[in-house]
């Protein structure tokens, strides 16, 4: 086969958004390595999701299907694409950065002795691939330089999901040979953590709060400007990490998804998994010490400076202007 | 149990980035280096399962010799002993490189058990552990938050997005990758510190451990990133940025 290969995550028969802009991105890079371009879903049934992703421009969707693929495991998911790269030898092997994508392609990618350029943000000629560095205050530019086939596994939102060409593509199927003495985890169903009570998907307003902070004695100050606005208290990972707010109030990718008017982020520095909490908020404040941070990138206002310093004034603003 | 534990010395969060004259990499002279945060969380695991089930917790590490302030402060925190593979040009590997030498230390070991943070907070790439697994032909689980050993093995809480968990079950041996908050991190006793400068340091250089570290991914050129957002700045004294912004959140962007 060679050329571009996607491979597309689903669940419950439905395409993850993550597919979609993965697929934006295997276009992208199939227009520069001017080379065609095919998708893979991997499960016991794949039929539907299968026809989903045949609605894009590619060339072929292949389901690679075997019912012990019915639960995602490392094993059975790196054993079947070891086995279909063996068949088609694509040469770009483009995945969307899932927890699931970051759990078995480092191992698959070794199998064939390669190595995932992970987190990609943009594909320029080259092909080089850039990633983020140090949180996002930095990026670097790699290129791949092995005989294997180059996996790529690109990060969310970097890519629009609706820039995914359409198209009508072929459908085949793959099955692979996989046992049950091969696959070595035994995983569980999904399931939530504790009980939520408190709602951040609905608030209006939103203050959050990162390590910045430096001490939960100092939480009051932030908690007396989410009062004056009248908003909910939300925290970046850290500060639900040492305990001192609870784990409900976490933003971000392993957190919640926030879409408020509002969102003040005090001492964040914006890293992408925060940040991908916060892209449905209308308007956002960043407040600071470092001007390089880069959460002003995703602000539309912002204040450099000492946080102990700027909140306070900024409650006594509030409290004034009502 | 034995575990091994493989740790990563990383710029410290609050530290200056400048990029070196080459564009390749950061500039290292001057920086301040710390534990990386979630390999500390890795640590505390260990040393929780050790504190249950007995055995010993080894620290391994590859890196120059700066990296010694944080083995000695992995061995204060109740480490046993550490393995120190001397390596100068550690960012010229990549993941399969560096991976490569920390199965070739821990092969000898036979461990039951093999911990690493989910990923470093420099270069973020979050492969190490997953490699390591493969190239020592062991079942693995990343992003854990919880270990339970068992009579037929492990079984584990991992974190999934969006705040949903898992469980799973795999024999051991196997290696996880450990994810932040688990656990309460400890600090170092004064005693503890005292008896780290007497634990065992084995340095073994990477040429010693004969891998083929050649890389297959090249670093090729670091940037800071482009600003693409046209944020305002609002600048002053504290109270005038303050007012400043309150004005603008009411009447321009009207969200007050
Ligand atoms: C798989 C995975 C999932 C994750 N999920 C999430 C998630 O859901 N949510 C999340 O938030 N993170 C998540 N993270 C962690 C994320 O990568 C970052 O480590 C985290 O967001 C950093 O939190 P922070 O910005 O509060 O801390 P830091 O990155 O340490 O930033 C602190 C900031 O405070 C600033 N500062 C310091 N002192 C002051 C002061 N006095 N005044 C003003 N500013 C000050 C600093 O300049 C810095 O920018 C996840 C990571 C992984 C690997």
């Amino acid at each position: 086969m060679s050329g571009i290969l996607v491979v597309i995550e689903e669940r419950d028969g439905h395409v993850s958004r993550a597919s979609w802009e993965a697929i934006a991105a295997g276009q992208k890079l199939a227009t520069l390595a001017g080379q065609p371009m095919n998708a893979v879903v991997l499960g016991a049934k794949t039929e539907q999701s299968a026809a989903e992703v045949a609605s894009k421009a590619l060339a072929k969707v292949v389901r690679i299907e075997h019912p012990l693929l019915a639960a995602y495991t490392a094993d059975g998911f790196t054993l079947a694409l070891q086995q279909f790269f063996a068949a088609e030898k694509p040469d770009y092997v483009v995945f969307p950065h899932t927890y699931q994508v970051r759990d078995y392609t480092p191992k698959l990618a070794t199998r064939l002795g390669q190595a995932l350029i992970g987190d990609v943000t943009a594909i320029a000629d080259g092909p080089v691939f850039t990633r983020q560095l140090m949180q996002g205050r930095l990026n670097g530019s790699y290129r791949p330089t092995g005989s294997g086939p180059c996996f790529v596994s690109v990060q969310a939102g970097a890519f629009r999901a609706d820039e995914a060409q359409s198209g009508s593509a072929q459908i085949t199927v793959f099955t692979p040979a996989i046992e049950l003495a091969q696959i070595r985890t035994r995983p569980s169903e999904r399931f939530r953590g504790a009980a939520q009570t408190v709602d951040l998907g609905a608030a209006q307003r939103i203050v959050g709060v990162g390590r910045g902070i430096k001490d939960a004695a100092n939480l009051p100050l932030v908690q007396e400007l989410a009062t004056a606005l009248g908003a909910e208290l939300g925290a970046s990972r850290p500060i639900c990490d040492f305990g001192w707010l609870a784990m409900e109030r976490q933003i971000g990718s392993s957190g919640q998804t926030i879409a408020p008017k509002l969102y003040i982020a005090l001492g964040i520095s914006g890293a992408i998994q925060h940040l991908v909490g916060i892209k449905g908020s209308q308007c956002v404040v960043a407040i600071n010490k470092d001007p390089d941070a880069p959460i002003f990138e995703a602000a539309d206002y912002g204040i450099v400076g000492d946080l102990m310093e700027v909140v306070p004034a900024l409650t006594e603003a509030v409290k004034a202007a009502q | 149990m034995k575990i091994i534990v493989a740790i990563k010395q990383v710029p410290e969060r609050d530290a200056q980035i400048r990029i070196d004259a080459a564009g390749k990499w950061i500039e290292e002279s001057g920086l301040q280096y710390a534990l990386n945060e979630s390999d500390a969380y890795a640590l505390e695991e260990a040393l929780q399962l050790k504190e249950k089930h007995g055995g010993e917790v080894v620290v391994l590490t590859a890196g120059p010799e700066r990296v010694g302030p944080t083995i000695r402060e992995a061995l204060a925190k109740g480490a046993d002993r550490a393995i120190h593979i001397d390596c100068a040009d550690l960012n010229k590997l990549d993941a399969l490189g560096v991976a490569r030498l920390l199965a070739a230390a821990v092969k000898p070991e036979n461990p039951d058990l093999v911990l690493t943070g989910l990923q470093s907070d420099d270069l973020g790439q979050g492969q190490t552990g997953v490699i390591l697994a493969e190239l020592l032909s062991l079942p693995h689980s990343t992003l854990i938050l919880h270990v339970d050993k068992t009579d037929a093995g492990l079984t584990v809480k991992r974190e999934l997005e969006e705040g949903w968990f898992q469980t799973i079950e795999l024999p051991a041996p196997a290696v996880l990758t450990i994810q932040s908050g688990g656990n309460k991190l400890r600090y170092a006793t004064l005693m503890g510190i005292k008896r780290a400068k007497t634990k065992e340091v084995r340095v073994v250089t990477a040429a010693e451990l004969a891998v083929d570290a050649a890389p297959v991914v090249v670093l090729e050129r670091v940037a800071l990133p482009q600003k693409q957002k046209s944020t305002q700045m609002l600048t002053g004294s504290p109270k005038e940025a303050a007012a400043a912004l309150v004005e603008k959140l009411k009447f321009e962007a009207r969200v007050l």
